[in-house]
């Protein structure tokens, strides 16, 4: 085909443990947008490094402008044409606007001197053509997120890009700043760049796409194009999961109501949110990523002050309460990101364990160790955790059993409430079953639990309850057999449809 | 469209505020003057300025290498024994082989050294502090066994003569400093190498996804801090006509103060050979203005670790880098 500009075919790429691409192919057509879409871990990112020269892959080929290529680095790619801007901007702050969007590739003479107004004129040009309001010589640490962002496309300008990867590039974006990067895609779109646009925002797939090629656990799923296809579709071929898990429900006997949440908002994140969870009911939080779920949960923990709306334990209203006041009630949240705020990475299993209730294993400030030894052996075997031992560092472990240990440091204090922030993203089929099976015992020990998933048949088969929530709001909420994946496809996408209309 | 830069270029007045404050080092080295100027009438003589840059410019001409290796987010502790080994070479090995060829061998020896440490700092992926560490202390042993712990004295006393040479008050050695700095300040701001520096120290992930060699890089870096380590070695030689093997000994911190109080980042990516100079002078002023005072060695101690907090403390106020 002659309109193809960039061809993968068959790309296979294996990381120690995990088939990160299995043989997968796409094409991009000079002037389109081509979507990528995928749950977290489907491969996105790790075909788009391969792209761009950062990995290499095991096997398979790049067919660029017809002609088969192997791209040897970033620079390579640059050089040919091939641009990936980054999610997490890829840019020296101190250095000044000219200098980056050269980075590594400065014009110089043979001597390795900079020729500084060429360096400056093109840079200029490149951000005119932008229409950037910014000058070469500002530095970029004092640029906006979005400027910042205008500087790496601008090197699409500099380098004469013939294919954009765009990985995320609205995360951190406020509206009229996605406003005005969409502008610019249509721009570089209309004189022939290819663009690969990779997102988790389904209104914006739909808004700035042509094509959608949809990747589940390393495999292409199908491309699409996005006239002809709607947001059910989509998902379903995002989620609709071979894998059978086996899931256990705990029994639905549920006592005590525990915690009420009326009305709570927060501006910018989300608007009266209203909930309640009893003793031994396990409670499902579903939602694409970006609607709000860990705010609302972080709010009610207390690590973010909320603007209004109360909150009730076990029926007493106990305002907006501090993190340190939601433990001792017997609160307890394990967050999303384990490794920023879940585990010290260098301590072991043991210490990982007795670190966010030292008083309970210490007298007079010193540590009790056969206590914390016998806390460590007894969550060792409750919750089947392999590791070599009580001193083994936690990095050395892999994501399922690092998981378990940070359920494991929130359950020695015996809460009421555990919040598990997706609990199972990142880690093996295994452990996954391992941890739906913790949580439904956890319920019947009479635990009220919340779990929080972009998984939608874990939320809908570990929880008695779900609540869909969309852009800051619970969308709807099921319970017994109106719990569907249809059903909650369509409350999501319902509300999607409505605000991107 | 309704991007807007918070900074752009301001009145010139501006521009000087802004120069000082990310070079408030020379705000601090005008006050440092004055106040010894006010306090000893020997301070402000031309004999003593030109000492003072003397004086300061050994430490400088380590400080020019360490500022390089610093803004790549690295540091070198081995200077001292470079400086250390590359005198004793270059007046241990003249009666074999003439006085240039041992100079030579000198120099040698610390590009030699540098380029081991980049070399293992580069590929091993060890800390530059540890892997220096081990330089400071293995090399400070090699100097022991070659001059058999004793200082090395030249034979021929017109090796001494060699610096003598001035412009006024100013010392060869002295220019030779200044020379260095205005070139590394100049391949820092308008060099390809001086670009990838900042980049490598700024942000390692982006300058690799950019494609520079930061591995080459980092090794050309510490071999040039080697270099003129082993410079500064000889030049020391030349002053006083022997080696000792102690010679240089905690020179090493000095120079790390030195750039520190410069301004230069200790987690890289910022720094120039501006605020090198102006922390070189401030701390050659204070030693100098301390002793015009005949103050004790302990106190001029104790003010000189006071002054460097006290300018660290001045740099995160007026530049508050909360990103740390």
């Amino acid at each position: 085909m002659d309109d193809v500009i960039l061809k993968v075919e068959g790309i296979t790429k294996t990381f120690p443990g995990v088939k990160a691409l299995d043989n997968v192919s796409f094409d991009i057509r000079p002037g389109e947008v081509h979507a990528l879409v995928g749950e977290n871990g489907a491969g996105k990112s790790t075909l788009m490094k391969a792209l761009a020269g950062l990995h290499k892959p095991d096997s398979g080929q790049i067919v660029y402008q017809g002609a088969p290529t192997e791209v040897t680095g970033p620079l390579d790619a640059r050089q040919k044409g091939i641009l990936l801007i980054h999610q997490e901007l890829s840019l020296s702050p101190e250095l000044s606007v000219a200098e980056n969007i050269y980075l590594g590739a400065w014009p110089t003479n043979r001597f390795g001197v900079l020729k500084k107004r060429e360096l400056r004129r093109n840079a200029s040009k490149a951000l005119e053509a932008l229409g950037c309001g910014f000058g070469p010589d500002v530095r970029v640490g004092t640029l906006s997120v979005a400027m910042q962002q205008m500087v790496e496309i601008a090197r699409a300008e500099a380098f004469s890009a013939n294919v954009v990867i765009f990985d995320e590039p609205t995360a951190s974006l406020t509206d009229t700043e996605k406003d005005q990067l969409f502008h610019t895609i249509r721009g570089l779109k209309a004189r022939g760049v290819g663009i690969v646009y990779i997102s988790h925002k389904m209104d914006e797939i739909f808004d700035i796409t042509d094509r959608i090629t949809v990747l589940r656990d390393g495999q292409v799923q199908g491309t699409v194009d996005t006239a002809d296809t709607d947001l059910n579709q989509v998902t379903r071929m995002m989620i609709g999961r071979t894998l059978d898990t086996f899931f256990v429900k705990a029994k639905a006997e549920f006592g005590e109501e525990v915690l009420r949440v009326e009305e709570l908002s927060k501006s910018g994140l989300f608007q009266d949110v209203s909930f309640s969870v009893r003793e031994g009911e396990v409670l499902g939080l579903y939602g694409l990523v970006g609607a709000g779920r860990s705010e609302v949960v972080e709010t009610v923990f207390g690590v973010r002050r909320a603007d209004g709306g109360k909150i009730f334990w076990k029926g007493g209203d106990i305002a907006l309460p501090t993190p340190r006041q939601s433990i001792d009630m017997g609160m307890a949240l394990v967050p999303e990101s384990r490794k920023e705020q879940g585990l010290v990475l260098m301590m072991g299993g043991r210490e990982n364990t007795s670190l966010p209730h030292l008083s309970l294993f210490s007298e007079l400030s010193v540590m009790n160790r056969p206590k914390e030894l016998a806390t460590f052996e007894k969550y060792r075997s409750a919750l089947s955790i392999k590791t070599t031992g009580p001193d083994q560092a936690v990095s050395q472990l892999s994501g399922g059993n690092q998981q378990k240990f940070v359920l494991a440091k929130w359950l020695c204090a015996d809460p009421k409430l555990i919040i598990l922030d997706e609990p199972t993203r990142g880690i093996d089929v295994g452990s996954k079953s391992a941890i739906h099976e913790l949580i439904a015992d956890l319920a019947e020990r009479g635990l009220a639990v919340i779990v929080i998933s972009s998984e939608m048949p874990e939320v809908l088969g570990v929880s008695h309850r779900v609540l869909a929530m969309s852009e800051g709001a619970v969308v709807a909420e099921f319970e017994g057999d109106d719990m569907t994946e249809e059903n909650l496809i369509d409350a999501v996408s319902h509300h999607r449809g409505e605000a991107a209309a | 469209m309704s991007l807007a830069t918070e900074s752009q270029t301001g009145s010139p007045l501006q521009s000087v505020l802004g120069w000082l404050l990310r070079n408030h080092i020379w705000v601090f080295l005008a006050l440092t003057v004055v106040v010894f100027s006010l306090a000893s009438p020997y301070f402000l003589t031309v004999n003593n300025i030109g000492n003072i840059l003397t004086q300061g410019a050994f430490i400088g001409i380590l400080a020019i290498g360490m500022t390089l290796v610093m803004i790549d987010g690295e540091i070198d502790l081995s200077v001292g024994a470079i400086l250390a080994l590359a005198s004793a070479l270059a007046i241990g090995l003249q009666d074999h082989m003439g006085v240039w060829p041992a100079v030579f061998l000198g120099l040698m020896s610390g590009a030699a050294l540098g380029f081991v440490n980049g070399t293992l700092v580069a590929l091993s992926g060890m800390h530059s502090f540890i892997v220096t560490l081990g330089g400071l202390i293995g090399i400070r042993g090699l100097v022991f066994v070659y001059s058999g712990e004793n200082a090395l004295m030249v034979q021929d006393f017109s090796y001494t003569e060699i610096p003598e040479i001035y412009i006024g008050p100013i010392s060869l050695t002295a220019m030779l400093f200044l020379a260095l700095a205005l070139f590394f300040q100049w391949v820092l701001s308008s060099t390809r190498h001086g670009r990838e520096t900042y980049a490598v120290g700024d942000n390692i992930e982006a300058a690799h996804d950019a494609g520079i060699n930061v591995k080459r890089h980092k090794i050309i870096n510490f071999t040039i801090c080697g270099t003129l380590a082993a410079v500064c070695g000889i030049l020391l030689s030349m002053r006083l006509g022997t080696a000792e093997p102690n010679a240089g000994k905690i020179w090493e911190l000095w120079t790390i103060i030195a750039v520190v109080l410069g301004g230069t980042r200790l987690q890289g990516g910022f720094g120039s050979m501006w605020m090198t100079i102006g922390g070189v002078l401030t701390l050659a002023v204070l030693r100098n203005g301390l002793r015009l005072l005949n103050t004790p060695n302990y106190v001029e101690l104790m003010v000189m670790g006071g002054v460097l907090v006290l300018a660290l403390v001045l740099d995160k106020l007026l530049n508050h880098k909360g990103d740390t």
